[in-house]
């Protein structure tokens, strides 16, 4: 393992909510993220998994500082960048990109691939526009198409083709880590695996940091070095891949892995089931959020938050249970 | 076995689209019993929810048309009822869930009230006993506090509270056939397992038959007896879950079962890709639609095309090679 390239230490970000138009008044906060730590190891892929609103998206904003946090640090390189000012994490952003989920909305439609490609080396001063004209060509061919579709424009490419786009787009800078955001959820099975195989390879050959974002548990299997369960802004349970999927520690990780359906048309068993929806983001259940839906909760669950503890080989769950 | 409900044969849809028409569904063919589950898979652009649609009748015609092609449901050809009787069977015989259930459900009524207005439609009731029936259908859902939650509206709802009101409509006159296309693709796992355990649950209560529209092998090996696989317009693959799981023999399967990671497998192999995109629907190959993506194609899957036969008991394949697939049995993949 590498050393430690990414570091978040409490990250917290609280969206506040207001009530009314002309006297509108704060009635309360979404915790979206609440004190959430882990770090990065250079060159690994480190999975970021949940449900929807569990706060994994917007914890990869904030480590590209797109939203500012409302407290903790998040220490890259050896820079804390949330003490950044505007221009100098600007340039920080030369070294950490990120690639979106929908193809479709995160390009341009105006502009051509090429001026897509382009447009952070423009923006960064980087090169002549020969050189430029060059690196793109070149960038294209990297993530598997050609400089003749370097002149079209976004409509005339197939979802899988735009998210090569994407990540050219990405890799134009030749970043450190990248952070990806539900890369491949959607797109087609077929496509799918035809991405996630150009990111792996990209990763060896560029020696590449992966922050990835994803709701696919077998994805995140394929793809991940160390996998973070998050649940209601908080991470629950954070280990290994090999770790995470054989020997889940926490309740809430086991139903994740138990709800999957199993490619597998002999095993007709009924599943054991979760029962009840995520609880809402703006008024959390008390003591451990996952209380309520867990059927080993105790008395302690609903007073005390569990705190992350290690339970060997860098395999965190946060539990009373355990 | 049971009886057979609903056989489609040779079905074609087609949309106007400039000079070509797009061939969106091109020569279907399936049948499923009562009772049964039959899942329809295939990518995008494949043409599984247009064959839902098109035994629905609900093409919007133009740009679209059913071309060819029968769809004998209980004995009736669908294709030849004129819209009013077309319309009986809608929602009574014949209903359908969708993938987002916001934008199936109307945001300005409040969910009971959708539930009763087809129980109305359909079955001679008074407004009050069909609110009374849309109560009981959100409880066999399991929504808690039906009575209150009736008359709340769909924002109200949660995405999987939705797909359960959707459900509860949709059974409200206990069909014989339920749609389900990508029912809970917009859902999140823990929620998807709710409702797919509903709706095996709900099934094996009312006998009815559902064709379970989906792209996730997983949901198909949990809750189909049959499948389906679908590829630009076709149907290439055809047999029991099992048979497909253990013995695919077409090579657009194989392909598409090697390319979705599988939870199970214990060491990180690189992913099987089906190299290239699917065809243009305007623009199709003269052959085998798949010929260009397939890594096995021989001059004849350029030239001509293969048709849809019986290989093996009950396992039909449109495949050139089937049989030599079929003889050397888990040597190629």
């Amino acid at each position: 393992m590498g050393p430690v390239i990414l570091e978040i230490e409490n990250l917290k970000k609280y969206f506040p909510v207001n009530k009314g138009i002309i006297f509108s008044k704060n009635v309360g906060m979404v915790k979206a993220v609440d004190g959430v730590s882990l770090s990065v190891f250079k060159g690994e892929t480190f999975g970021l998994v949940g449900e929807s609103g569990c706060g994994k998206s917007t914890t990869g904003r904030l480590i590209l500082q797109l939203l500012k946090p409302t407290g903790g640090s998040i220490i890259f390189d050896g820079q804390d960048l949330t003490k950044l000012s505007r221009e100098e994490m600007r340039q920080k952003r030369m070294e950490i990109q990120m690639i979106f989920q929908d193809p479709f909305a995160s390009l341009n439609p105006r502009r051509t691939v090429r001026e897509i490609v382009a447009e952070p080396l423009v923006i960064h001063n980087i090169g002549t526009s020969q050189e430029r004209y060059k690196k793109v060509t070149e960038l294209l061919e990297i993530v598997g198409l050609t400089s003749a579709h370097a002149e079209r424009y976004p409509h005339e490419f197939s979802g899988g083709q735009r998210q090569r786009i994407g990540i050219a787009r990405a890799l134009a800078l030749q970043p450190k880590l990248i952070v990806c955001d539900e890369p491949v959820s959607a797109l087609d099975v077929s496509i799918q695996a035809q991405i996630i195989n150009l990111l792996e390879e990209l990763q060896q050959e560029f020696s590449l940091t992966f922050l990835f974002i994803s709701h696919d548990l077998s994805v995140v299997k394929h793809i991940c070095d160390r996998v973070a369960v998050m649940y209601l802004g908080r991470i629950v349970e954070l280990a290994k891949y090999a770790d995470l999927f054989d020997n889940p520690i926490h309740p809430y990780t086991k139903a994740l892995l138990g709800s999957i359906p199993i490619r597998n048309p002999r095993l007709k068993k009924e599943r054991e089931v979760l029962e009840g929806d995520v609880p809402s983001p703006l008024n959390p259940p008390s003591g451990c959020h996952f209380h309520t839906r867990c059927k080993y909760a105790q008395g302690i669950c609903k007073t005390d938050s569990p705190v992350l503890k290690d339970y060997g080989n860098g395999h965190l769950a946060a539990c009373h249970l355990y | 076995m049971s009886n057979e409900l609903l056989r489609v044969t040779d079905l074609r849809t087609y949309f106007a689209a400039g000079p070509d028409p797009a061939k969106a569904v091109d020569g279907v063919t399936f049948s499923l019993n009562e009772g049964e589950t039959l899942g329809i898979v295939g990518e995008s652009g494949s043409g599984k929810s247009v064959t839902a649609m098109s035994i629905m009748r609900l093409i919007p015609n133009p740009p679209g048309k059913i071309v060819s092609g029968e769809i004998i449901f209980s004995g009736k050809n669908l294709l030849q009822l004129s819209e009013a009787a077309m319309r009986r069977i809608r929602g009574n015989e014949i209903s359908m869930i969708f993938q987002d259930p916001m934008t199936a459900l109307n945001p300005s009524f409040t969910i009971g009230n959708q539930i009763a207005e087809v129980i109305e439609l359909h079955q001679k009731m008074t407004s009050k006993e069909a609110g009374k029936v849309a109560v009981e259908m959100l409880k066999m859902v399991g929504i808690p506090e039906a009575e209150e939650r009736a008359k709340q509206y769909p924002h109200q709802f949660s995405g999987g509270m939705r797909q359960r009101a959707m459900i509860a409509m949709a059974l409200s006159c206990k069909p014989k056939l339920l749609i389900a296309d990508e029912p809970t693709t917009a859902l999140d796992v823990t929620v998807q397992a709710q409702i797919l355990n509903l709706m095996k649950k709900l099934q094996k209560e009312l006998n009815t038959s559902i064709i379970m529209i989906t792209h996730d092998l997983g949901v198909v090996a949990e809750t189909c007896d049959y499948v389906a696989v679908m590829y630009a317009g076709r149907c290439v693959e055809y047999s029991d879950t099992v048979t497909l799981f253990d013995n695919p023999l077409h090579p657009y399967t194989w392909g598409l079962l090697a390319s979705q990671p599988n939870l199970d497998s214990k060491e990180k192999q690189k992913l099987k890709t089906i190299k290239g995109n699917p065809p243009d629907l305007r623009n199709l190959p003269l052959g085998c639609n798949f010929a260009e993506r397939c890594p096995h194609a021989q001059h004849i899957c350029f030239e001509k095309e293969p048709q849809l036969s019986e290989i093996e008991n009950n396992h039909l394949t449109a495949c050139h090679f089937s049989k030599e697939w079929l003889s050397s049995r888990g040597e190629v993949s």
